[in-house]
């Protein structure tokens, strides 16, 4: 029926209203819009689980979340792990941000499979709902995001693991349709002139990205897989009484995570470019070899991964092996950063909200990853795996790398997005305030992991208190700047001054800023071209 | 250094946290020791590594002066932001090395940090209204590949060194074998035909000095200066035996059985926690070693066969 309405109108039929607009919506722009507002959603279920395992170990004895001797804890961390990485960062920079501007930035009408970008949306509903399940289910899942058998086998019964197992069986299937239609719609559907080697960062960000998906969660799936059925069907594929191996799920589990963790950053390096070239007006230094670094990261990205798994007793020369590859990764990544540093270096910088996450996720980045560094060597891991540092090292890389991305993007193309302008001087506050408190949050557990801090413990030592105090401070902070987001986000809607084509002046030269802001519902209709 | 120790002391009693009757050596009780170094075979080393964390020591602790407690500590102390003492050769090359990497990367920071200032300050728009066009420049981005490279193969070979040390056990006099369970821990001397039970003590049960969540009823017994191999295994999910001050972590993995070593240098009592997440009270389930002179092992051992005589912590 539908099919038939669409050829009777294919004049104006083709911009439905009222439900139909979304649920069933193919417009990439659209899409895009909900993937960014069920990743605000994400982001509000997951950092109020974070506050309150900020607020059980503000001090010694905390008793909020000691239910069932601590399994709250337990599934509160799992939880708020899952949903940071799975229903907030990604859906925001991979389906949010990607949807909306990678067909802009090249000059294509939409994305190459409009439909399998709906069905990429719409799977993370039910995944959303199946992981909220096995928050509540039975006595929940309460294995860490990493879900290491046996304790998600034989250690958790009921049925809250198959809930969240299925659940990601679902998000994953959503990911790597999405890591299609992104591939394909790169590949293709460029405007004429626009060469891969034109084509703007957060394109090659997205791209790299894609096949990260696209390699990697087929790996999750298979590991998934072989749980759910070690759990359910009696097989033994994790289960040393019947010759499996609990370190074979590691290994598979890691070589879908380190990507993973790539995944999660490498949008927010396309993104970190746009904003820095632009508001030092001047083209990113060194595109090519911006460009091929994040192709590098992406494909060392899959030869690091059990350097998470120093501690498990591998072979020594393994672990030499992945003490080498992993530290290879830093020479990527210091390119990157010196190229941006070099971006500004000459320009005529100007400091708006964009611009400054973008400086603050460079320098903390560079904490992040120095940290990184540090772990890379499978001795020095063998006192801080485990620990506090770890949380510490990959919450830089995180929580304020990924984070600061989503943040400088957003302020970035809002006007773009909505057509209003967030007023400059909000934006600066909330960035202030998040950055003192991210910071004031993740650096003292530096020092935790240092001094044998264990991580994932719902009570700790007394002597560990102080800097806990302090951390669950700055979880305050942060969060009152959360609320303060959601004030401007709201403000900038309802009183936002009407945002230019091009807000950000002679800096922006991708072709999205050539479209009104907000851009009509299809654009690019007839080809651009690129010179 | 006394100065040191009054405020040390005082901070503890302030907090309720007075060390333990054996629990903290000072450095100035530390015996001389013979070493041992990567090729696992016992050889003096009177300055070397061990001079140079001293000096270390000292550079950090002025840095973070305001924090007496980087000297001596094999548990955990308040507003720690080191590690605690090292008391085994391998824990001293880790702490060493660490130190090393923490110097290089700070210094990575520190200069990223002053580029972005002297970029923000010097390239603002109101002092730069004109931006230049450059945006390559082959030599320049040679070199930020170069260099990493080269720092990089710099910190590789202490690195691997340090892995290799940590990996050959070296002939070894005692076999402990650490077992997991949810959600303590069992141990066994196999030579010695001992196995017991490792249980946290419940907080009311503490005596004076004792410290919460650390504390075991049965502390794991071993002679210092002498080479242990410990072997950890797990009878449910996985675990993890872990004390800071030893450099020592290893998975305990059920139908695996792991092996690592220690030697320590000073008698003491060490404490470490479960690291890997093993289900509810994985918080609860503490390691305690206490190190003690061949001598009173040997005791140790004659009153766990003889248990009419067990001796408290025994
Ligand atoms: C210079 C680049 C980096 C290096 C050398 C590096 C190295 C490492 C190592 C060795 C570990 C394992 C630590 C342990 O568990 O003992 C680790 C953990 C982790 N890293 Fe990184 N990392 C780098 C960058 C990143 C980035 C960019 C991200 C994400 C945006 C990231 C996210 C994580 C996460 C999430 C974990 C912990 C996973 C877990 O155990 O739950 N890292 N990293
Ligand atoms: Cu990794
Ligand atoms: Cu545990």
């Amino acid at each position: 029926m539908s099919y038939a309405t669409t050829i009777d109108h294919v004049h104006n039929a083709d911009h439905p209203t009222g439900w139909r607009r979304w649920v069933l919506s193919t417009n990439h722009k659209d899409i895009g819009t909900m993937y960014i507002i069920f990743g605000a959603f994400g982001a509000l279920f997951g950092s109020t689980l974070s506050l309150l395992i900020r607020l059980q170990l503000a001090h010694p004895h905390g008793t909020l979340l000691s239910g069932g001797e601590f399994q709250i804890y337990n599934i509160v961390i799992t939880a708020h792990g899952l949903l940071m990485i799975f229903f907030f960062v990604m859906p925001v920079l991979i389906g949010g941000f990607g949807n909306w501007f990678v067909p802009l930035m090249i000059g294509a009408p939409d994305m190459a499979f409009p439909r399998l970008n709906n069905i990429s949306f719409w799977l993370l509903i039910p995944s959303l709902v199946l992981l909220t399940l096995s928050i509540v289910v039975g006595s929940g899942a309460g294995t860490g995001w990493t879900f290491y058998p046996p304790l998600s086998s034989i250690g958790h019964p009921d049925a809250a693991v198959d809930f969240m197992l299925v659940s990601l069986h679902l998000a994953g299937a959503s990911s790597i349709l999405g890591a299609i239609n992104f591939i394909t719609t790169i590949f293709n559907m460029r405007a004429p002139g626009m060469t891969m080697h034109k084509a703007p960062l957060f394109v090659w960000g997205i791209l790299v990205t894609a096949f990260l998906l696209l390699l990697a969660v087929p790996v999750l799936a298979g590991a998934i897989t072989m749980l759910l059925t070690d759990r359910g069907f009696g097989t033994s594929f994790f289960e040393p009484a019947g010759g499996g191996d609990p370190l074979l799920f590691q290994h598979l589990f890691w070589f879908f995570g380190h990507p993973e963790v790539y995944i999660m950053i490498l949008p927010a390096f396309g993104v970190i470019s746009q904003v820095i070239s632009t508001f030092a007006r001047k083209p990113v230094f060194g595109y090519l070899g911006m460009a091929y670094a994040m192709v590098s990261i992406g494909v060392i990205g899959f030869v690091v991964w059990a350097h998470h798994m120093f501690t498990v007793g591998m072979d020594v020369n393994a672990n030499a092996y992945f003490t080498a590859a992993t530290l290879i990764i830093a020479v990527p990544t210091g390119i990157k950063i010196f190229s941006w540093i070099a971006t500004m270096w000459g320009g005529s910088l100007t400091f708006e909200t964009p611009m400054l996450y973008a400086i603050g996720f460079i320098i903390l980045f560079v904490i992040g990853g120095v940290t990184g560094v540090t772990l890379a060597n499978g001795g020095v891991d063998i006192s801080l795996h485990d620990t506090y540092f770890v949380v510490a090292h990959f919450h830089y890389v995180l929580s304020m790398g990924a984070l600061f991305g989503i943040f400088a993007g957003f302020y970035y193309w809002f006007p773009k997005m909505t057509g209003k302008m967030i007023p400059e001087w909000m934006g600066n506050i909330h960035f202030w305030i998040t950055f003192v408190g991210v910071n004031l949050i993740f650096f003292p557990m530096h020092f935790l992991g240092l001094a044998g801090m264990p991580r994932r413990i719902p009570d700790y030592p007394d002597a560990y208190s102080g800097w806990n105090y302090i951390a669950s401070l700055g979880a305050l902070l942060t969060f009152a700047g959360a609320i303060y987001f959601a004030l401007i986000v709201y403000y900038g809607f309802k009183w936002g001054k009407k945002a230019p084509s091009n807000p950000w002046g002679p800096g922006a030269t991708t072709l999205e800023w050539t479209l009104p802001s907000p851009p009509p519902f299809h654009t690019f209709e007839t080809q651009p071209h690129v010179s | 250094m006394r100065g040191l120790q009054t405020i040390d002391s005082f901070l503890q009693d302030f907090s309720g946290l007075l060390c333990a009757h054996n629990a903290c050596p000072r450095e100035s009780e530390e015996l001389p020791v013979p070493r041992l170094k990567a090729g696992a075979k016992d050889c003096k080393d009177p300055k070397g590594p061990k001079q140079s964390r001293k000096r270390l020591h000292l550079f950090l602790t002025l840095i973070f002066s305001f924090v007496p407690y980087l000297a001596h500590a094999d548990h955990p102390k308040p507003w720690q932001m080191y590690y605690q003492d090292p008391v085994t050769p391998v824990m001293d090359h880790l702490y060493d090395f660490h130190t090393l990497l923490l110097c290089i990367e700070g210094t990575i920071v520190l200069i990223v940090g002053a580029l972005l200032i002297y970029v923000i300050i010097r390239f603002r728009a109101s002092k730069n209204a004109a931006p230049s066009k450059v945006a390559h420049n082959t030599l320049l981005e040679v070199i930020w590949t170069a260099i990493p490279v080269l720092i990089l193969v710099f910190i590789a070979f202490p690195s691997f060194k340090l892995l290799y040390m940590m990996d050959v056990t070296p002939k070894a006099d005692l076999t402990i074998k650490a077992i997991g369970n949810q959600w303590y821990w069992t141990y066994e001397y196999p030579d010695h035909n001992i196995r017991f039970d490792s249980n946290i003590v419940p907080e009311d049960q503490l005596k004076s000095g004792q410290f919460r969540l650390l504390e075991v009823d049965n502390r794991v017994i071993v002679p210092t200066h002498t080479n242990i191999r410990i072997i950890t295994t797990s009878s449910d999910v996985l675990h993890s035996w872990a004390v800071p001050a030893f450099g020592v972590k290893r998975d305990s993995v059920p139908g695996r059985l792991n092996e690592t070593w220690f030697h320590v240098k000073k008698e003491g009592v060490y404490y470490g926690q479960c690291s890997e997440l093993c289900g509810v009270k994985h918080g609860f389930m503490p390691i305690v070693v206490e190190a003690v002179t061949k001598a009173q092992f040997e005791q140790w051992l004659v009153s766990k066969k003889n248990p009419a005589q067990t001796p408290s912590g025994g």
